[in-house]
C-alpha cells in the first residue's frame, strides 16, 4: 500500500511513489504466483475435461477390439507321469469342468484319472471288458454330455458316465472324479454275431439310448427305451433293434443326430450315407470331396449334434448338416470350409459351449476354428508327429498326448463367434435352409448358435431415418427457406420459439405419443393419413389461388410474409376433413377395414407400430434439427446479392431459387446431414414406436429394429465383457463414428460456407 | 382468361411462396396440437366424471346392467364390427358408436375397462347416490353403498352410511400415513443401522482385528437395534389391527354384494352428487395427490413423487459437475489456448459430441462408470459388502455423470459464445489498468459472461432432464424402494437406484400390464415432463436474449 490516499491534499508538487517497497513486491509475486496458478489450473482442467470427452471413443474401441483379436495358445512343460509305462494306446482324453482332472481311456479297458497339471495319478477304474475280449472301439455322446460307449472284440458295447464330485473337506476343494453305468454293468450285445466292433456311438435323450456299431461294412442299430411307471416308480426297459438297408463300403464313423432323425455314418474314402432313423430308409449317399484320390480322415460332431465337421487326408476341414433343398427335401449340404495344414487331420473335438472346434494333423499342429464366424482362429505345431488331444468344456484347456508324454496348453480364446464377415455378410445357420441375415443374440438353451448379424440393425436404422427424413427434410427446409426469407419479421419472432420450444421436446414423450396414440390412431385413420398427405399441397395451392383472386381491398389488409397466418386455418380445415372422411373413405373403397384390406388384398404385412409412425414421430423430432441450421443458413445470405437480383427485375421467387438457395446450398446440405445423423442415432422414438422386430423389409408397413434401440434393449441383459456384451459395443461404436463424420463434414461445409459469406 | 391467369399465377413463383409457407404452419400446427393433446389427455384425467348406470342389451343375449365411466367414443363402420364378430344387424346405418367405459372392479369382473357398442346401451341414468372407490388394490370399485360395519357388526345404513363412511375413510388414511413412516422411517433406519454393524463386523473381519471386545460391542448394538425393532413391531401389529377394523357393503352393477375392508380404501365420492366447484377442488385434490404420492399397483395408480424427486436430485448433481468443468474448458478454449488449427478441431469435435446418439454416452457409463470405475472403487473403498456391488452397480451418482458427459458439450458452447461476445476493449482495458490475466478472468470477463453460463446450464438440464435411453443403462428403475435422500447416514445414497420422470413414461406406458388403466397417467406424466422442459427452455432463451441487448449496448 502507498499512502497516497491518506496523504492529505495539498498543492505541495505530488510525492514520487515507489512501487519498490517490499510490501508490494511482495504483493506482485503473490499476483503473478495466482496468475500462474490459475493458468495452471485452467490448462489442467480444460484439458482434462476435453479428454474425458474424447475418451469415449477409446474406451469404446479399447471394449470391442477383443473381439477381433484371434486365439492365443501357451504350451506348458511336457509332462512324463510314472503311469504311462503300462497304460496302454490312449483312446480318448477327457478334461473336467473345473481343469484338475482328466480322464484316460486306453485300449486295456482302463479309466485312469490324473491331475492336470502335475499328471499323478488320482484313480484308476478298471472297465468291465468280457473276458477274453479287448477294447476296439470308442464313441462320444454329443459335446457336454459325459457318456461313453466302449466296443469290444466280440461284438458287445458297453456305456458309461464319467462323474467330478467338488467337495470341500477342511475347507479344501478336492474333486473325485468316478465311473457310473447308467445302463448296467453288463454289455450290451450289439453285433449278434460276436464280430468285433469297428466304430460304436452312441446317443441318449431322458428316455432312449441310441446305440450304433460296425463291424466292417454292417451296421448295427439299438434302440434302449426306458419307462418308468408312474404308479409303482419301477423302471422297465425295452430294446429294439433298427433295421437300415445295407452299406456295401467299410465304415469310418457314425454319428447319430440329437434328435434321432438322422443317422450319418462316413464310410469308404469319402462317403456319408444317411438314413432316416424315423422311416427307416436311406436318404442319400453324397459325396464329401471333390478329389477321388482324398479321404476322410477324422470326424465329429458339433455342439448340438446338427452339424459335422468332417477333416480330410489334406488338412482340409468342412462343416456339413442337412439342410432343406428347393423341393423341400432335406439333404446333407457343405457349408463351409476351413484350411489347416497339408497333412492328414487325425482328430477333431468341438467346444461343449459354443460352436467352435479344435483339430490337430498328423505333423502335430492344432487349429482352433469357429464353424459360424467363419473363423481360423489359431493354427500352431503343438507336438512333433501324431497324437491325440483332450479339451477342456471351457475350451481353455488342451492336453495332447504324444509318445508317452502329455502336453499341456493354455487356450486363450474369448471371442471366437465374432468376425467381420459374421456381422455383415449373409451366413448359413444351423437349421436354416440358406445363408440370411439374422440377429438373435441369446435364447434359452445351452447349445445355441448365436446370430449376431449387424446387417437387419443397420438396415432397420437406414430405413427408420430415411422415413423420418423423407417428412423432415422437405418440410424442416421449406419452412427454413420461408422464415428467413419470405416472413414478416414480427410473425418470424414468435414462431422461432415455437420451433425451438419442438427441438427441446423429450424424445420419450415423442416416443410414447408414438407408440401409443398415433399408432393405434394411424391404424383406424389409415385412408385420412394418406389423403391429407395428397390433400395438403394440393389445398395450399388453392388457397394461395383463391387469395391471390381477392379483390385487393381484402388483400392488401394482410402484410406480405403473413401467409402462414392465413394457411393455419386452411390446414386445420384440411386435416379436419381428411381425418372425418377417413371412415367414409374406408367404407367406399376398402370394404369398411383399409388394414384388412392392405393385409388380405395387397398381401402386405401390417404392424400397428411400423415404419410410417416412426416416419411421423420421428420426422417430428428431426424437423427442428434441420429447420434451424438451413434458416441461419438461409438468412445469413448477404443482403446484396438478394437485392441486386431483386434489382435486375427478378421475382422473390426467382430470386429465391436462383440466388439465394444456390448461395446457401451447402448450409442446408449440412442441416440435412445433421438431421440424418440424429434419426440415425435416436433411440427412444424407435423403441417405443416400433414392434423392434429386427426384420430386413423396406416395406412402410412394417416394424424395425435400430441399432441404439437394440443396444437399449439388449445392453442390461448381456454378460459383461461377453461376445454380446462387446458386439453391443461395436454397434454403440458403429453409431458413434457415424454421428460423428456426418457432423463433423456437416461443420466443415458451414465453417467453409460462413467464409465465404463473410467475404461476399 | 382463367387459364391464362392460373398459369401466370404459377410462373411468378407465389405457388412455392404458398407452399413453403404452408410448411411452416404445418410445423406449428404438429407442435402446438402434440401439446395440446398431451395437456389434454393428461389434465383431464383427474376430473371426477360422472358415472352413469345403464342396460346393456346385445341382440341375441341377455341384458346386463353396466356402471361406469365413459372414457372414449368414435365412430365405427358397421362393416368393421360384424367382421371383429359382434352380431350387428345386416341392415343399418353405416356407422355405430364404440365406447369405451371404465367398469372397474377388477377384483370381480377381471379387467377394469370394456368396449360396447354405443347403440345397445339403453335406459342411461346417473343417480346421483352411485359411488366410486378408489382403492389401494384392484383399481376403483363402482357401486351403491349398503351399510358400514365396524368389527362386522353395522354401524349405518342407507343415508347415514355414507357420512359415516367418510369419517371412517378419513381415519383410515391418517393410520395409512402413520404406518408407512414407521415402515418406512423407522424400520428404514434400524435396517440401515444393522447393515452398518454387518459390514463394520466384515471389515474389522477383513482387516483381522476382529477380537472378542469388538465382537461384544456388535452384539451389543445389534440387541439394542433389534429390541427396537421388537417394540415397532408391536406398535405395527395394533395399527394394522385398528386399520382393518371397519368395513363397507356395496352393490354392484347387478345387485351383487360385496365387502370392502374400509383400509383398502384411499377416497370414496359420488360424482354424480358433485357441483362444480366441488369438482374443481376433488380435480385439485387430485392433482396434488398425484405430485406428492407414491405410485401403487405397479405405477399404474397413485402418484409419481418418487421419479420426480430422483428426476430433480439427478439433474441437480449433474449440474453440480458440468457446470463448473463446462465451464474450465471453455475458458481455456477462448482465453488461454492459441487460437490454432488443434483449437479449432478440438472446438469442431466438442460441437460435434453435442450431436452424438445419447444412448453412445449410455453405453460408455455402462462400461466406464459402472463396471471399471465402480468396479474399482468397490475393489478399494467397500470390500467388505463384496460380492454385493455398491458402487459397480448401475446408480444415480453414474446416471449424474453420465449425463454430465452428455451435457457438457452444451455447457461449454454456450460458455464459449458468451466469452466471444465480450468486446475485446473490456479485456484491455483490465490489462492495460495493471491486472493480471487471473483478474481480469476473475474480476471482469467471468462475471460478464455469467448469464451465458446460466443459459448453458439451463439448457444442459433441459437436455439431462428429457433424456432417458442412457438412463436406463446407468441407474434408472421403474420401481425404488426408497429415496436417494433419508434420515439413515450417510444421508445422500449415490449408490442407490433411481426413479425418473422420462423413464416412468416409457416403463408405465409400454411394460406395464394394464396400459388402459395407466394411460393417462403416462399422459399427466408426460405433461408434467413437457411442461419442465418448456419453462427451462424458455427461461434459457429469455436470459440469451436479454444478454444479446445488454451487449448490444456494449458494442456501440
Amino acid at each position: 500500500m502507498n499512502d497516497l490516499a491518506n496523504a492529505p491534499m495539498t498543492t505541495n508538487p505530488p510525492k514520487r511513489i515507489d512501487f519498490n517497497t517490499p510490501e508490494l513486491q511482495r504483493k506482485r509475486r503473490i499476483r503473478a504466483l495466482k496468475d500462474r496458478f490459475t493458468r495452471w489450473y485452467v490448462l489442467i482442467g480444460g484439458l482434462a475435461v476435453l479428454a474425458a470427452i474424447t475418451l469415449i471413443f477409446f474406451f469404446l474401441a479399447y471394449v470391442v477390439a477383443p473381439l477381433f483379436k484371434g486365439a492365443d495358445l501357451q504350451a506348458q512343460d511336457a509332462i512324463t507321469p510314472a503311469w504311462m509305462q503300462d497304460a496302454g494306446k490312449p483312446l480318448m482324453i477327457s478334461l473336467e469342468e473345473q481343469n484338475q482332472v482328466a480322464m484316460r481311456v486306453s485300449d486295456k479297458g482302463q479309466a485312469l484319472f490324473f491331475d492336470i497339471d502335475s499328471g499323478a495319478e488320482l484313480k484308476r477304474v478298471d472297465l468291465p471288458v468280457p473276458a477274453g475280449a479287448s477294447v476296439t472301439a470308442i464313441g462320444k455322446d454329443q459335446p457336454g454330455q459325459p457318456l461313453v460307449a466302449v466296443g469290444f472284440s466280440n461284438g458287445q458295447a458297453l456305456v458309461f458316465r464319467h462323474t467330478y464330485k467338488v467337495s470341500y473337506p477342511d475347507g479344501k476343494k478336492t474333486i473325485s472324479p468316478a465311473i457310473e453305468y447308467p445302463y448296467g454293468e453288463a454289455p450290451i450285445a450289439l453285433n449278434e454275431a460276436g464280430v468285433t466292433l469297428e466304430h460304436v456311438s452312441l446317443n441318449a435323450t431322458d428316455s432312449t439310448l441310441m446305440l450304433v456299431g460296425s463291424s466292417g461294412s454292417q451296421l448295427n442299430v439299438l434302440s434302449l427305451t426306458s419307462e418308468e411307471n408312474m404308479m409303482t416308480g419301477e423302471v422297465t426297459s425295452e430294446q429294439k433293434r433298427i433295421d437300415l438297408p445295407q452299406m456295401t463300403e467299410p465304415v469310418k464313423n457314425i454319428f447319430v443326430d440329437p434328435r434321432q432323425q438322422w443317422l450319418y455314418v462316413i464310410n469308404g474314402r469319402a462317403q456319408a450315407d444317411v438314413f432316416s432313423l424315423r422311416d427307416k430308409s436311406l436318404n442319400g449317399r453324397y459325396k464329401l470331396l471333390e478329389n477321388g484320390d482324398d479321404q476322410i480322415t477324422a470326424s465329429a460332431q458339433l455342439v448340438g449334434g446338427i452339424s459335422l465337421i468332417l477333416g480330410d487326408s489334406r488338412g482340409g476341414l468342412a462343416q456339413w448338416f442337412m439342410a432343406r433343398d428347393a423341393d423341400g427335401e432335406s439333404r446333407l449340404k457343405q457349408i463351409r470350409t476351413f484350411q489347416m495344414g497339408d497333412t492328414p487331420i487325425v482328430e477333431i473335438t468341438a467346444e461343449e459351449r459354443r460352436k467352435g472346434f479344435v483339430a490337430l494333423d498328423a505333423s502335430g499342429k492344432l487349429g482352433v476354428f469357429h464353424s459360424t464366424a467363419h473363423r481360423t482362429l489359431l493354427v500352431d505345431q503343438v507336438v512333433d508327429g501324431q497324437g491325440l488331444f483332450g479339451l477342456s468344456p471351457r475350451a481353455n484347456r488342451i492336453i495332447v498326448e504324444q509318445g508317452g508324454k502329455l502336453q499341456p496348453l493354455l487356450l486363450e480364446n474369448p471371442h471366437p463367434e465374432v468376425s467381420w464377415s459374421a456381422l455383415w455378410s449373409k451366413v448359413w445357420y444351423e437349421n436354416y435352409d440358406e445363408p440370411k441375415y439374422v440377429w438373435q443374440s441369446t435364447a434359452a438353451n445351452t447349445d445355441f448358435e448365436p446370430k449376431m448379424s449387424l446387417a437387419p440393425l443397420t438396415f432397420g436404422t437406414l430405413k427408420a431415418a430415411f422415413y423420418a427424413m423423407l417428412l423432415a427434410a422437405p418440410l424442416a427446409v421449406a419452412a427454413a427457406i420461408y422464415t428467413a426469407y419470405f416472413m414478416a419479421p414480427s410473425l418470424r419472432r414468435k414462431v422461432k420459439p415455437v420451433i425451438e420450444l419442438m427441438e427441446a421436446m423429450p424424445t420419450v414423450i415423442l416416443g410414447f405419443f408414438a407408440g401409443l396414440f398415433l399408432a393405434p390412431y394411424v391404424e383406424g385413420h389409415l385412408p385420412g393419413i394418406f389423403s391429407l398427405l395428397m390433400l395438403l399441397p394440393i389445398g395450399i395451392l388453392l388457397a394461395g389461388f383463391i387469395f391471390s383472386r381477392l379483390p385487393e381491398s381484402i388483400r392488401l389488409k394482410v402484410p406480405d410474409g403473413w401467409e402462414s397466418a392465413i394457411l393455419i386455418p386452411v390446414i386445420l380445415f384440411i386435416g379436419w376433413l381428411s381425418l372425418y372422411m377417413s371412415p367414409y373413405m374406408e367404407n367406399w373403397f376398402f370394404g369398411g377395414d383399409m388394414r384388412m384390406w392392405i393385409s388380405h388384398d395387397l398381401g402386405i404385412t401390417y404392424d400397428q407400430r411400423n415404419a410410417l409412425v416412426v416416419g411421423l414421430a420421428m420426422g417430428f423430432a428431426v424437423i427442428p434439427n434441420i429447420y434451424s441450421i438451413a434458416e441461419d443458413a438461409v438468412f445469413s445470405v448477404p443482403r446484396g446479392l438478394t437485392l441486386g437480383s431483386l434489382a435486375l427485375g427478378a421475382t422473390p421467387w426467382q430470386t429465391m431459387t436462383r440466388v439465394v438457395i444456390l448461395t446457401a446450398s451447402p448450409g442446408i446440405f449440412s442441416a440435412l446431414m445433421i438431421g440424418m445423423g440424429r434419426a440415425v442415432g435416436e433411440t427412444m422414438i424407435v423403441l417405443m414406436a416400433t414392434g423392434n422386430t429386427p426384420v430386413m423389409e423396406m416395406n412402410l408397413f412394417e416394424g424395425l429394429r435400430t441399432l441404439a434401440a437394440n443396444v437399449a434393449v439388449e445392453m442390461p441383459e448381456s454378460e459383461v465383457g461377453g461376445s454380446h456384451y462387446r458386439v453391443l459395443f461395436l454397434s454403440a461404436l458403429v453409431l458413434l463414428l457415424f454421428t460423428f463424420v456426418m457432423n463433423t463434414l456437416a461443420e466443415l461445409i458451414r465453417q467453409r460456407l460462413r467464409k465465404k459469406y463473410s467475404s461476399l | 382468361m382463367k387459364q391464362n391467369s392460373l398459369n401466370g399465377w404459377f410462373k411468378s413463383g407465389a405457388p412455392g411462396v404458398w407452399i413453403s409457407g404452408g410448411a411452416v404452419s404445418i410445423a406449428v400446427i404438429m407442435t402446438i396440437g402434440l401439446l395440446a393433446v398431451i395437456a389434454v389427455r393428461g389434465l383431464g384425467h383427474f376430473w371426477p366424471a360422472d358415472l352413469i348406470h345403464a342396460s346393456y342389451d346385445v341382440p341375441g343375449q341377455a341384458n346386463h346392467l353396466v356402471i361406469g365411466e365413459v372414457v372414449q367414443k368414435e365412430q365405427v363402420p358397421r362393416e368393421r364390427l360384424k367382421s371383429a364378430g359382434l352380431p350387428v344387424p345386416d341392415q343399418g346405418p353405416e356407422f355405430m358408436t364404440r365406447e369405451l367405459i371404465k367398469v372397474g372392479n377388477r377384483d370381480l369382473n377381471g379387467t377394469d375397462f370394456t368396449w360396447i357398442v354405443g347403440e345397445w346401451l339403453t335406459n342411461q341414468t346417473t343417480p346421483p347416490e352411485l359411488m366410486a372407490i378408489e382403492r389401494r388394490e384392484w383399481g376403483n370399485f363402482y357401486g351403491y353403498l349398503v351399510n358400514v360395519k365396524e368389527n362386522g357388526k353395522v354401524i349405518a345404513e342407507g343415508e347415514a352410511a355414507w357420512p359415516e363412511l367418510q369419517a371412517r375413510v378419513a381415519r383410515v388414511n391418517e393410520l395409512a400415513a402413520q404406518l408407512k413412516s414407521l415402515e418406512k422411517v423407522d424400520i428404514g433406519a434400524i435396517n440401515a443401522g444393522l447393515e452398518r454393524i454387518r459390514l463394520q463386523g466384515r471389515k474389522l473381519e477383513l482387516s483381522g482385528k476382529l477380537d472378542a471386545a469388538a465382537q461384544a460391542d456388535m452384539d451389543a448394538d445389534r440387541a439394542e437395534l433389534n429390541a427396537r425393532y421388537q417394540d415397532i413391531e408391536a406398535r405395527l401389529a395394533e395399527l394394522h389391527a385398528q386399520f382393518n377394523r371397519d368395513s363397507l357393503t356395496a352393490r354392484d352393477a347387478n345387485g351383487k354384494e360385496v365387502v370392502i375392508d374400509i383400509g383398502k380404501v384411499v377416497h370414496a365420492f359420488q360424482p354424480n352428487a358433485m357441483g362444480t366447484f366441488t369438482k374443481i377442488g376433488f380435480y385439485f385434490s387430485k392433482v396434488w395427490e398425484f405430485l406428492s404420492d407414491d405410485p401403487r399397483e405397479a405405477n399404474t395408480e397413485g402418484g409419481i413423487f418418487p421419479a420426480i424427486f430422483g428426476t430433480v436430485m439427478m439433474t441437480l448433481i449433474m449440474a453440480m459437475i458440468v457446470t463448473p468443468f463446462g465451464v474450465l474448458a471453455a475458458v481455456y478454449l477462448r482465453e488461454y489456448a492459441k487460437q490454432n488449427t488443434l483449437t479449432r478441431i478440438i472446438r469442431i469435435a466438442v460441437n460435434n459430441l453435442a450431436g452424438v446418439p445419447a444412448i453412445v454416452y449410455g453405453v460408455f457409463g455402462l462400461g466406464f462408470f459402472v463396471y471399471v470405475l465402480g468396479g474399482s472403487v468397490d475393489r478399494l473403498f467397500f470390500p467388505e459388502a463384496l460380492p454385493a456391488p455398491t458402487f459397480g452397480t448401475p446408480g444415480l451418482l453414474w446416471a449424474s455423470l453420465t449425463l454430465a458427459l452428455l451435457a457438457v458439450p452444451v455447457v461449454i458452447v454456450a460458455t464459449e459464445e458468451g466469452l466471444a461476445r465480450i468486446p475485446r476493449t473490456v479485456r484491455e482495458g483490465s490489462l492495460a489498468l495493471g491486472a493480471t490475466k487471473a483478474e481480469t478472468l476473475w474480476k471482469i470477463v467471468l462475471p460478464m459472461a455469467s448469464p451465458a453460463m446460466m443459459t448453458g446450464m439451463i439448457l444442459a438440464v433441459a437436455r439431462a432432464a428429457g433424456e432417458v435411453a442412457p438412463l436406463m443403462l446407468v441407474g434408472v428403475v421403474k420401481l425404488a424402494p426408497s429415496l436417494p435422500l433419508d434420515g439413515n447416514y450417510p444421508y445422500l445414497h449415490l449408490d442407490q437406484k433411481i426413479m425418473h420422470l422420462g423413464f416412468h413414461i416409457y416403463d408405465v406406458g409400454f411394460q406395464s400390464p394394464n396400459v388402459e388403466a395407466a394411460r393417462p397417467l403416462v399422459y399427466a406424466t408426460a405433461f408434467l415432463l413437457v411442461l419442465v422442459i418448456a419453462t427451462l427452455n424458455l427461461s434459457a432463451v429469455y436470459i440469451r436474449n436479454h444478454l444479446r441487448e445488454k451487449y448490444k449496448a456494449l458494442d456501440s
